[in-house]
């Protein structure tokens, strides 16, 4: 019995929306422009009450990234996924395969790359060819070059320790390139907007979506439902991530959807 | 009480913890094993699975794992297949460039149609085609499950479709025949009402043990 057409859209798939935790030696930290960091709380807790609070995926990303940081970041994992059963997307300082499958193990569900995707492409292809496309995240940090007309923007890496380096790379040529290669979702962080809650970049989030075959996950600059909702409807994102406005209490998670439901957005409810 | 002996089948692949937290946290005592004596003496069985089918295969077959779980389900032990553990029991997969699988549910294991987003990746809801199953006990229709997959079972007997799902399309997002119960979605990752699917799985465990 062949299965059968309903319509051409992604009909009952709802919007996801994603806490992210960004983690530096073990603690949620926050910062504006990737600079500043002021502690949020703890990952477990944090991760617990989010779940709790309708969150529909975390993603945890590890600012430090250093060797203590690692060991710090895997048990933070493991313990998270010891009790929270909704998908967990780990990041920040992933560089082989083997980084990659310890992750995994700890239990995280997706593994986002950014750095080291840029300097050696092909780790894309290894990851998505050992655990699957649906594995592998691209993390792209997208800085906007100034005075470009139409806009275009760059590729930023190690943006952990401080506002980053160029790349010279066009942001949505390797978003292409990246799914290319295997990569099974792309969050884009604005770092225009990263932080400042003025909204994310519609602009950069449209024409990815309009270049990439996999989910776009919005990243920077949430301030209020409104910005989320724009990301999703004009920006086309399939997910909205955010930090700040989750962490400080500023909306909840549950604020956030219901504003989205009764804009016509498909959300999971509570 | 101890609970039920569930062995998570072991390939090398897929996100084994998260099954195994998930069961444990119900009260299993959850064995994740390759060893066929700890697979037959097993109350239940699990057959987890992420990534590609046909590497998958390999894994199973590397393992002289396939003869294992065909016998468990000729014995009628209770079985559970997640992901690609689902598509793992058709036929064949599209995957791969075409592979031949397990063949313990007729049907073919189909790549989604171009025009959609792949891998459908997140919540959609389920349509129940067999409520009364207990499988689904207390489980609300068109609750939400967490989908991450890039091809879709087609059964070819529609009694097996025990729920389907749209993604545009509309597809069997969980089969059951006899002793085998299967999602395409991830119960483990599902938040409460996907613990409610494996509590019902474990107490169908409990009854038949």
């Amino acid at each position: 019995m062949p299965s059968r057409f309903t319509s051409g859209c992604n009909a009952m798939l709802t919007k996801r929306i994603i806490p992210c935790l960004d983690v530096k030696r073990g603690r949620v930290v926050k910062g504006v422009r990737f600079l500043d960091h002021r502690d949020a709380g703890d990952p477990v807790e944090m991760a617990s009450m989010y779940n709790e609070a309708g969150a529909d995926e975390l993603v945890f990303y590890d600012i430090t990234a250093s060797s203590d940081g690692r060991s710090i970041m895997l048990d933070v994992v493991s313990q998270v996924a010891e009790q929270v059963f909704i998908p967990l997307a780990v990041g920040g300082g992933l560089r082989s395969v083997e980084d990659m499958h310890t992750m995994l193990l700890a239990g995280a569900d997706k593994v986002s790359i950014n750095t080291a995707a840029v300097e050696n492409p092909d780790l894309i292809r290894q990851g998505a060819d050992r655990f699957g496309s649906q594995c592998i995240v691209l993390g792209l940090d997208a800085m906007r070059l100034p005075g470009t007309d139409p806009v275009r923007w760059e590729v930023r890496v190690r943006t952990g320790a401080d506002g980053g380096h160029t790349t010279h790379l066009d942001a949505i040529e390797w978003a292409a390139r990246a799914v290319e290669l295997g990569a099974g979702e792309i969050v884009v962080n604005s770092m225009d907007a990263d932080g400042t809650r003025a909204g994310y970049d519609i602009e950069l989030l449209r024409r990815l979506s309009e270049v990439v075959t996999v989910p776009v996950v919005a990243s920077g600059g949430a301030g209020n439902p409104e910005h989320m909702l724009h990301a999703l409807q004009e920006g086309r994102a399939d997910a909205g991530l955010a930090a700040s406005i989750f962490h400080y209490g500023t909306y909840s998670i549950a604020e956030v959807k219901a504003y989205l439901s009764e804009h016509g957005v498909p959300i999971r409810p509570m | 009480m101890s609970g039920p002996n569930i062995a998570i089948i072991n390939y090398g692949a897929g996100n084994l913890r998260s099954v195994a937290k998930a069961l444990e946290s119900l009260g299993a005592n959850v064995h994740v094993t390759a060893d066929p004596a700890e697979i037959a003496a097993a109350d239940g069985l699990v057959l987890p699975g992420q990534g590609a089918c046909d590497s998958a295969m390999v894994a199973l077959e590397a393992q002289s794992l396939t003869e294992s779980v065909k016998r468990a389900i000729v014995d009628e032990k209770p079985f559970f297949g997640v992901c690609l553990g689902l598509q793992l029991l058709f036929d064949y997969t599209e995957e791969g460039g075409g592979t031949e699988c397990l063949g313990v549910i007729p049907g073919k294991v189909r790549k989604f149609p171009p025009g959609l987003k792949v891998p459908h990746m997140g919540w959609n809801t389920i349509e129940l085609l067999q409520p009364d199953h207990p499988v689904f006990e207390d489980v609300p229709e068109g609750s939400h499950f967490y989908f991450v997959h890039s091809y879709y079972p087609d059964p070819e007997s529609p009694e097996s479709t025990a729920a389907v799902t749209d993604y545009g399309l509309r597809f069997c997002c969980a089969v059951a025949q006899g002793n085998v119960v299967a999602t395409q979605f991830h119960p483990e990752k599902s938040g409460p009402v996907g613990l409610r699917l494996y509590a019902n799985f474990l107490r169908m465990v409990r009854s038949m043990a």
